[in-house]
């Protein structure tokens, strides 16, 4: 008892940390794209406003990846705090992917980023553009190492295990790195971060569209600008999301039969299986009370014929099943809103031909209501992943309460309380600095981070010799 | 053939760790400095210019430090799964330290009003000064000893609770404030300069007293660390760091007295940092969770550690030179405006 309750915070913070650490991540990753495509943009076509909106973003840029790095750090330790049997068996297989994200993908980040975001008058434009593209490749690669990494926790292949320590030994890296729901997971995932970016780049657009509106006057360049590109993404990439998580849940049904039946709420298997969408799966009694359950469509979605047959929960042991009501729910909030988005954005792209984009103040409202979206469809999303894994870490084959280190109950209890009071004064300074960035409207001649505070540019400030500055690139030093 | 590889796969491995991890604690050390030098320097404008010149690099230094846990993690999966349960509490005060501490690097620019300002400056540097002596106390219960059975952690939640460790917090303290310190006097001129130069001095005397009594200490812990010292071959390795440190102390305070010199203090520094960090490292081998799991049995297996180390050896070069560059493009004096000129 005393066991089961430090594993249950041993999850619980593994849960709590590594949810508001995703969030981070996919924000960046999303962004740098939105960068680099913004600078790409403005050195091409010349048009200032894109260079308006790249500074205007690189702001929210410094604070999310600052966040990312430093809730990030904590990930890369906690396997070892809280997993560290599940570290020593698995070590030799994800350390070294790991450890490859960081040498790949951080240090490339990292090291560029001082240059994106305080360099523009310091390297030139061509390098600087070099220097955004590289945050930008760097957060896509560090992406790939670590769905990699969970892939392999989900679909393991290319291992051996070792039968005097019991340990994971590498066979074949190429297998373990490609292995098989990895293909699936990096397209569902950057769509997914690309989405959750657009979505936050409508609603602020769509907030300064109202205001602008209930002030009588017309929004400027950048905003119209930014809410059309927001658009275009919502009418495009939500339909290819759609896709993509359609050839997962495949993907899944053929590897991990469990998790399907399990987020689905069906206990018996069955062909020509209805689709629940809504009921309160019942794991004491094996059965999904309340059903509302459409006749064929569950085969339907799943097989893509009427008489699939589709897996249900009684098909596994019940100490290997996951947690059905909590997956049943992720899941279905992921799909609506996924649902949600691709109608944005065909609404967007019926207004658009109309011509009436920027005069229709409901989907302005709608985009700002909407702006979350993208990060609570991945969090379910993600939810929906790892917790139909579980009683696994490495699917199938190691058990997540054997996984556990030896960590007492009084410990991990107190490091749970630091870690929700740090967070959450964290998480409101973050919130409240991007709700202030944002309340500002995107302007011609926008400033930088580095001309945005006079300290932080006087800071930046050479004594000794002033590089060659482009004196087109903005507002210049402050001196 | 494979016997061979066996032996010298973790030993270039440790070799490689041991480099990252003093790469870190050199470039992390000054900024985690500057937030404990947020103590003395109260002064707004001051403060600013401090963070400022550790604000293009500053997630780049933090980066070594999540290098270290995925490379313990893949390289000496034993070592990182024995330790890190061992360490638990000041490991993850530690994270929750810099978490803070690094937010409020961006933070503390964008807040307005003077209270938020206010909050932001304090868990900055009450951030850098947890950290740091959390990562001292980390290094102090490694050196002092694990108890480990069967390559899982059997001590208690406080092992680390010991005057040995606390002092090896607080010894770090002062270490990475001298060398934010020194960096920051290299880095900036006018008054801030002056005062760096001055706090120097203090700084300086205090951490040649540290390094002093953990010398003394270190060995008294160990039977195994005081043959360090005794016997011959290992003699020979050891016996230059005491005469090398007198030397580097010496070149600290020559050049904290000469005004016309900015670089030497810092570089005397790093140098100090480097040898005790050899120091402590000579007196553990070959142990990496001292007093019982060697970097062998720590090991994952070759097949595991060969295909780190061959993008490593690609990776860590290029890593180091964009790194360079990256402190190359923001070189130069700092100043907060014309007064300083």
């Amino acid at each position: 008892m005393f066991g089961l309750s430090a594993l249950f915070l041993a999850r619980f913070q593994f849960a709590f940390t590594v949810g508001f650490h995703i969030v981070f991540p996919a924000f960046s990753i999303g962004l740098a794209a939105y960068l680099a495509v913004l600078e790409g943009l403005w050195l091409k076509t010349g048009r200032s406003a894109y260079l308006d909106l790249f500074k205007y973003w690189l702001k929210v840029f410094s604070v999310v990846f600052g966040m990312g790095v430093v809730s990030g750090l904590v990930m890369s330790y906690e396997f070892g705090t809280n997993w560290s049997a599940f570290s020593q068996k698995a070590g030799p297989i994800l350390g070294p992917m790991l450890a490859y994200e960081v040498m790949t993908a951080f240090f490339l980040e990292a090291g560029f980023l001082g240059v994106m975001m305080f360099g523009l008058n310091r390297v030139g434009k061509g390098l600087h553009f070099a220097a955004t593209c590289m945050v930008s490749i760097g957060t896509l690669i560090s992406m790939s190492w670590i769905l990699s990494s969970n892939s392999w926790m989900q679909t393991p292949r290319g291992y051996r295990i070792d039968e005097a320590t019991g340990r994971f030994l590498p066979v074949d890296w190429w297998q373990i790195v490609f292995n098989p729901s990895f293909p699936y997971r990096i397209v569902h995932m950057g769509l997914a971060a690309f989405l959750c970016v657009a979505f936050i780049v409508a609603g602020v657009a769509g907030w300064h569209l109202l205001k602008a509106r209930r002030e009588g006057r017309q929004a400027s360049e950048q905003v119209r600008l930014m809410f059309s590109m927001a658009m275009w993404m919502a009418a495009i990439v939500s339909p290819i999301q759609v896709l993509a998580g359609d050839t997962q849940g495949l993907n899944t049904l053929e590897y991990q039969p469990a998790k399907i039946a399990a987020l689905e709420g069906d206990w018996e298997s069955e062909s020509r299986a209805p689709e629940i969408l809504f009921g309160i799966p019942d794991m004491e009694n094996e059965t999904t009370r309340y059903k509302i359950a459409i006749p064929y469509l569950g085969s339907l979605i799943l097989t893509h014929s009427l008489d699939g047959k589709v897996p249900g929960l009684k098909d596994f042991p019940k100490e290997d099943r996951a947690y059905s009501p909590l997956l049943f729910f992720s899941f279905r909030i992921m799909v609506a809103l996924g649902m949600l988005m691709v109608l944005v954005g065909l609404w967007s792209l019926y207004l658009r031909w109309k011509g009436k984009l920027y005069d229709t103040p409901l989907l302005h409202r709608v985009a700002l209501f909407m702006s979350p979206a993208g990060f609570l469809a991945l969090l379910c999303g993600w939810v929906t992943t790892e917790v139909g894994r579980q009683p696994f870490t490495v699917y199938g084959l190691m058990r997540t309460a054997d996984s556990v280190s030896p960590i007492a109950l009084p410990s991990i209890a107190t490091s749970m309380i630091a870690f929700i009071v740090v967070y959450f004064i964290v998480f409101m300074g973050g919130i409240t600095i991007l709700l202030r960035t944002f309340a500002e409207e995107p302007h011609p001649g926008e400033h930088g981070p580095a001309e945005d505070q006079p300290q932080r540019a006087a800071g930046t400030t050479q004594v000794s010799h002033q590089p060659p500055s482009g004196p087109t690139a903005g507002a210049g030093m402050a001196e | 053939m494979t016997e061979t590889a066996d032996f010298w796969l973790p030993v270039v491995w440790a070799l490689l760790a041991a480099t990252a991890i003093f790469l870190y604690v050199c470039l992390d050390g000054f900024d985690l400095g500057i937030g404990i030098l947020f103590l003395k320097e109260k002064d707004h404008d001051h403060r600013n210019l401090m963070v400022n010149t550790v604000a293009p690099v500053w997630d780049g230094n933090e980066t070594w430090m999540i290098f270290g846990g995925a490379a313990l993690y893949g390289v000496f999966p034993v070592a990182y799964g024995t330790i890190l349960p061992a360490l638990y509490l000041p490991i993850l005060f530690m994270l929750l330290a810099l978490i803070l501490r690094g937010v409020s690097f961006e933070f503390r620019f964008k807040s307005e009003s003077p209270m938020s300002q206010f909050f932001w400056d304090s868990s900055f540097c009450g951030g850098s000064i947890v950290a740091a002596f959390m990562q001292g106390v980390i290094l102090g219960t490694l050196v002092q000893g694990i108890k480990i059975e069967n390559n899982v952690f059997v001590g208690s939640s406080f092992d680390w609770f010991t005057p040995f460790a606390l002092f090896c917090g607080l010894a770090v303290v002062i270490g990475y404030a001298l060398l934010g310190a020194t960096w920051l006097l290299w880095r900036c001129e006018g008054e801030l300069h002056d005062a760096m130069r001055r706090i120097s001095f203090v700084l300086g005397g205090l951490m040649l007293v540290t390094i002093a009594l953990v010398s003394i200490w270190t060995p008294m812990l160990h039977t195994t660390y005081m043959q360090h010292w005794l016997d011959m071959p290992q003699l020979a390795l050891v016996a230059p760091v005491p005469v090398a440190v007198v030397v580097l102390a010496a070149a600290l305070f020559l050049g904290l007295r000469n005004p016309r010199s900015h670089l030497l203090p810092f570089i005397a520094t790093l140098g100090l940092f480097f040898l005790c960090f050899s120091g402590l490292g000579i007196n553990v081998w070959p142990y990496i969770v001292p007093p019982t799991i060697t970097i062998w049995q720590a090991s994952s297996p070759p097949e595991s550690q060969t295909f780190l180390l061959v993008g490593t050896m690609f990776l860590l070069p290029l890593i180091l030179s964009y790194t360079a560059y990256s402190y190359y493009v923001f070189r130069g004096k700092m100043s907060a405006g014309h007064h300083y000129h």
